[in-house]
């Protein structure tokens, strides 16, 4: 679960956010890079694969890799490639499969 | 749908130079980017931040400015956040933006779609706690986080300027585990004829050496047997170096071994690719204007070939002339007078390049794995199930889908497909050239059936 943070925040955003992750309140900058603020937070495991239930988080935080997908509103998206919202719910994924309901 | 002169695929150095030359040529150019500002990752967010922390990042960051300035014009619609999945004849380039399938057309597409980092698949690798340099970069550009504890694993300049804004930033790193040799520097000389163009390149290298040995930050070099331990995640780096076996316990590992052209948009048109040795990489075949065998389709920037943020910056507004020309609206003549200048300083900023893969070449054992390491992070197929297939007959990346899962996840090889092919060149003999790479199909990124019923059916049909 959440760790203390390994990470330091330069400097802290002014206006602050609620996001749930996985049931649980975080206190997060609102308007900032989802996958960064989650770690920032303390959040070092985003998912676990489907194939060997591994643990993983951001590895290349530019929308490569695919390993910081997480669940929003039942669809499974890409934490570093969205935004900070207030009240945003967001999950480790559920199923076994992983890639958004694509096509 | 809507029309316009030129689409420019990234807004990093190379498309947003592409994208302004284009403009003043008198272009109507749409600018698609992933990133919800203008930037590329080497300038991510710098309109943002440049001001915050402006004085850590330096200003071969905070110049990018300049570029992000000069899109904001008449003539260029920057279609930000707009992640692109299918580009096909004609050209019609399929995206998706705020949740939402759309598409754009023109006759060119000028690709500017950067670098990744090269795979670097060590025994631990895919632990969270481990990023890419390149991650390291972005949290601190775009979040302004830095790693309380972070090991940097690897060889290159892009090693030394991240430890140099850390220690300016008040937290250096434990530590630099580097896996380029003295042997390597040696070899590397023989280029310094050249290097010595890129002089102010080369003394920018230096400084940030003499930052990091004032900061006391410590630096093993020539490491092997590296190794990322941890119990669900990141903890410590373990390798040898100077003859002894060594631990450094961390909870952030950034992995760096060069970086490697995105190609996955190009190969999806059809671009031709070839190995370049000296690189290690498959570099997209083009001519000197970016030009390529698929007639309307341009690259530009990393993407074509690694030279850096200043050349592709130079890069994108040569292709852009070249396009300008092509479409009637510059001359022959004018579009060689204002090309000449451009190839002269192009030819000074790849001086360096020789020197720089000489004197830092990729880790050889992140190279060749050995048979535990995991080389497709996705599926989790091992170094040893690829040299498995090759065992049985497979003689090329799209053939190891037949035998396992290698490169069929979300990332679409895009963290394994080099190392596959690299292993199944080993096992057969044959050329990387000969072994080829995976087929790149639409959707280049995965795209929901919510975002995708706002559109047409033709789109739609791209789409499956
Ligand atoms: S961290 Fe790689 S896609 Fe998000």
């Amino acid at each position: 679960m959440k760790t203390a943070s390994p990470f330091l925040e330069l400097e802290a955003a002014p206006a602050r956010a609620t996001v749930w992750f996985d049931g649980e309140p975080l206190d997060l900058p609102q308007g900032a890079n989802l996958a960064a603020a989650l770690l920032a937070a303390g959040v070092a495991v985003f998912r676990h694969t489907p194939a060997s239930g591994a643990p993983r988080g951001p590895f290349c935080l530019m929308g490569a890799c695919f390993d910081c997908l997480v669940e929003i509103d039942g669809v499974v998206r890409q934490a570093c490639m969205l935004e900070v919202e207030d009240g945003l719910r967001v999950t480790r994924p559920h199923e076994a499969e992983d890639s958004g309901a694509p096509v | 749908m809507r029309q316009c002169d030129v689409i420019v695929v990234g807004a990093g150095p190379a498309g947003m130079a592409a994208a302004a030359t284009a403009a003043d040529a008198g272009l109507q150019v749409a600018l698609l980017d992933e990133q919800p500002r203008a930037g590329g990752q080497i300038y991510r967010d710098v309109d943002r931040v440049a001001a915050l922390r402006g004085g850590i990042l330096g200003k071969d960051y905070t110049e990018g400015r300049a570029l992000t300035a000069a899109i904001r014009r008449d003539g260029i619609e920057h279609l930000d956040g707009a992640v692109v999945w299918a580009i096909e004849d004609g050209f019609c380039v399929s995206y998706t933006r705020a949740g939402q399938a759309a598409q754009v057309s023109a006759p060119k597409v000028i690709l500017a779609t950067g670098a990744l980092e090269r795979p670097m698949p060590l025994p631990g690798w895919t632990l969270p706690g481990v990023m890419t340099a390149g991650a390291g970069q972005i949290l601190l550009k775009q979040s302004g986080l830095l790693a309380r504890r972070a090991v940097l694993v690897g060889t290159g300049p892009l090693l030394y300027l991240i430890a140099a804004q850390m220690v300016r930033a008040g937290t250096p790193p434990v530590a630099l585990v580097e896996t380029q040799t003295r042997a390597d520097l040696m070899r590397a000389n023989r280029h310094l004829g050249g290097a010595l163009r890129g002089w102010p390149y080369l003394a920018k290298g230096l400084a940030m050496l003499a930052e990091l040995m004032r900061a006391r930050v410590p630096r093993y070099t020539g490491a092997t047997t590296i190794a990322i331990a941890g119990d669900g995640r990141a903890e410590a780096v373990t390798f040898r170096s100077g003859g002894k076996p060594r631990t450094v316990a961390c909870d952030t590992v950034f992995l760096h071994h060069g970086v490697v052209p995105n190609t996955q948009a190009a190969r999806s048109v059809g671009v031709p690719h070839r190995w370049d040795a000296a690189q290690h990489c498959f570099n997209p075949v083009v001519d000197a204007w970016g030009g390529t065998a698929v007639a309307g389709v341009f690259l530009a920037g990393d993407g074509a070939g690694i030279g850096g943020a200043k050349v592709a910056e130079t890069a994108g507004r040569i292709a852009a002339l070249k396009v300008a020309e092509e479409l009637g609206r510059l001359s022959a003549d004018e579009r060689d007078r204002r090309a000449a200048p451009l190839n002269r300083l192009r030819s000074r900023q790849t001086a360096i390049r020789p020197f720089l893969d000489a004197a830092y070449p990729p880790f050889a054992e992140a190279l060749a794995p050995a048979d535990a390491t995991l080389v497709c992070r996705c599926e989790e197929v091992t170094a040893g199930e690829i040299r498995g297939y090759a065992k049985l007959g497979c003689i090329g990346p799209n053939q190891t889908k037949a035998f396992g899962r290698a490169g069929m996840g979300p990332c679409q090889g895009r963290y394994c497909g080099l190392t596959v092919t690299a292993l199944l060149a080993e096992a057969t003999g044959q050329t990387p050239d000969q072994t080829g790479y995976y087929r790149i199909r639409p959707p280049l990124k995965p795209v929901t059936l919510g975002e995708l019923a706002a559109m047409d059916d033709g789109a739609r049909d791209a789409a499956e």
